[in-house]
């Protein structure tokens, strides 16, 4: 009962949400549905135990490419958003060949190092990069008139809709993923890489998938976001980015597929609501690092954990009084 | 040209000099608790601000001012350790998080207490010893040049000839084996974690009047220090100071020729080329990690 009316009920819900909000959260709103799939997919990687420190920049890769398939070589905007994902995506396969050699500590800090390599030439060659300055005036998404209602991306609430239908399809694939047997190899891979490689498995290869369809979508976030704000520059992607990020999926948790998204929600809320209405914006750094300690402290299992928690007791009580009975 | 290269490598040596102070201090701190700590650009960046503070907002001694950030980043050291490394022994990645988060936090708090502007720290000295006309050090870059060659001597005469030494080398051999022989392994970490912060933050007060001093500024350092311990071997210190060395001399070079960003192209390139051919770095024999 709950399958057949819940997913009609979200989606109603998520399409009745902006409608209440102010222009400034009705923004907020876009940047939250880009950050969703953008940690999501981020969860993806970590599937094969692999924290990388460079997915902020593979979100760079797809918004950079798109926006200059669109400026330099006059693309229709969604194709050109597509093809940046498939940028990021084989910018990412050619990367997994250094990088993948590496695992755990190593890998961290190799996907940092490549990450910084891509941001400093995207910083030194103002040709076709725009240097410092990075890419102005990225086209928008040109304007649709479906009928029943008229699309004018410069308006949050369309683009915010356009985001939701892409948003929403990208997190139906990368779950369709992980409950098919290439998700279920990913678990293998992290938990029991030895076993699984004595199966058969080749673990080399299904790393590479991870990293790939994970940086992919991860430049479709970048693409999203490119031709909503119209402007990108190195530092739209830098450590402070990644950092968050990483305090999305820690604070929430990485063992389910709900626990990040949880995280960027809680978090976004957090921020935008609590810090920015109450001035106290300065100190996002300071709180986000403050957070991050203290979850990888005293609630190492992420607020999935807490949810866990009370699915569980909510499963266990008439469970309980059916035995009494 | 021959004055051109002799003034590079003037150059590269006091690159070196700092450099070396920063990255021997992360190699003992991941030697023996296991753990990378990302803060500690930002404790290069605290003991810079110590001489912002007392030397050019309060006037104090230079050596004054000095002395402090090397006690005080050593004490935030302990506080890191006792707080942040030590209930996450077990868990290196958590650890390693955790600096992250201390970083934001070293961060907003230096934004917090000076702002974002860059901080002019007076020289303290306008001595140069003149070698020929285009071959010139400042005297301050001499001054971190003797202060490091100094400190790394007495930390490598500490782990060779003293107990504590003897005591902070087992454990970064052998955990367990060492605690078997009675070494207490809170202790251990606790002076490789004051030791490692003050060097960085001795490393931040000694060039604080040669470097723009703002809160951001520990990031190329963190970034710089990766490389030469990646390079160099994690876990071995000769090799950090080796690597730092010869990094100095490639990056001073690079910038000279080239620029800056292309000689941290270079940098980092050379660091992913050691960790793709020999990951444990040109040096290293033990895999921690």
């Amino acid at each position: 009962m709950l399958h057949i009316l819940g997913w009609p009920a979200l989606a109603a819900a998520m399409i009745a949400l902006p409608h209440g909000l102010s222009f400034s959260q009705q923004e907020i709103l876009v940047f939250l549905t880009i950050n969703v799939l953008l940690v999501t997919s981020y969860r993806l990687l970590t599937l094969t135990g692999e924290w990388s420190l460079g997915h902020v920049v593979m979100m760079g890769v797809g918004a950079y490419a798109s926006a200059l398939y669109t400026k330099e070589l006059g693309i229709f905007v969604p194709l050109s958003m597509l093809l940046g994902a498939v940028t990021a995506a084989l910018i990412a396969l050619i990367l997994s060949f250094p990088l993948l050699r590496m695992k755990g500590f190593y890998f961290l800090i190799g996907s940092f190092a490549a990450g910084e390599i891509i941001r400093l030439l995207w910083k030194r060659f103002r040709n076709p990069f725009g240097g410092p300055k990075g890419i102005k005036k990225i086209d928008p998404m040109p304007d649709f008139d479906a009928g029943f209602y008229s699309f004018d991306f410069f308006e949050p609430v369309s683009y915010y809709y356009f985001a939701l239908v892409v948003v929403g399809v990208s997190l139906w694939i990368m779950w369709r993923i992980e409950r098919s047997p290439v998700g279920l190899t990913f678990h293998a891979v992290h938990w029991q890489d030895k076993l699984a490689e004595a199966a058969g498995v080749n673990v080399r290869a299904y790393r590479t998938r991870a990293f790939v369809i994970a940086s992919g979508f991860a430049g479709l976030s970048g693409t999203l976001l490119a031709h909503y704000i119209g402007t990108i520059n190195p530092n739209s992607f830098d450590v402070e980015m990644m950092v968050f990020v990483l305090t999305w999926a820690i604070v929430g948790g990485t063992a389910t597929f709900y626990g990040p998204i949880i995280g960027c929600i809680v978090l976004t809320i957090l921020n935008e609501i609590v810090l920015r209405e109450m001035g106290f914006e300065q100190m996002r750094p300071l709180i986000y690092g403050l957070l991050l300690i203290c979850s990888v402290l005293f609630l190492p299992k992420g607020l999935e954990s807490v949810v866990q928690g009370l699915l569980a007791r909510r499963k266990d009580s008439p469970a309980s009084g059916e035995e009494k009975a | 040209m021959v004055e051109l290269l002799a003034q590079t490598g003037l150059n590269a040596i006091y690159a070196a000099s700092y450099m070396s102070l920063v990255a021997v201090g992360l190699v003992l701190i991941f030697g023996v608790m296991g753990v990378i700590n990302f803060a500690h650009g930002e404790l290069y960046m605290l003991g810079a601000y110590a001489v912002v503070g007392l030397y050019a907002d309060f006037q104090m001694p230079f050596i004054f001012a000095i002395a402090v950030g090397l006690v005080f980043v050593g004490v935030v050291g302990l506080g890191m350790e006792r707080a942040l490394f030590r209930p996450l022994r077990d868990n290196p990645l958590g650890g390693l998080v955790a600096s992250i988060g201390f970083l934001m936090v070293l961060q907003a708090l230096a934004v917090m207490g000076f702002g974002v502007r860059m901080e002019h720290v007076p020289p303290v000295t306008q001595e140069v010893i003149v070698f020929s006309e285009k071959v010139r050090l400042a005297v301050p870059r001499l001054f971190v040049i003797i202060a490091a060659v100094v400190l790394l001597t007495a930390l490598w005469v500490f782990l060779k000839k003293t107990r504590f030494g003897w005591a902070l080398r087992a454990s970064a051999q052998d955990p367990e084996a060492a605690a078997l022989q009675g070494i207490s392994i809170n202790q251990t970490s606790r002076i490789a974690m004051f030791i490692g912060a003050g060097l960085a933050g001795i490393a931040g007060a000694l060039t604080a009047p040669l470097v723009s001093v703002n809160p951001y500024m520990g990031h190329s350092v963190i970034i710089t220090a990766f490389i030469v311990i990646i390079v160099g071997g994690i876990g071995s210190l000769e090799g950090a100071v080796i690597a730092a060395v010869a990094y100095a001399f490639i990056h001073t070079i690079v910038t000279t020729f080239w620029d800056g960003v292309i000689a941290n192209i270079v940098g980092l390139s050379l660091m992913l080329a050691v960790l793709i051919v020999k990951p444990t770095g040109l040096f290293g024999t033990a895999d921690r990690a």
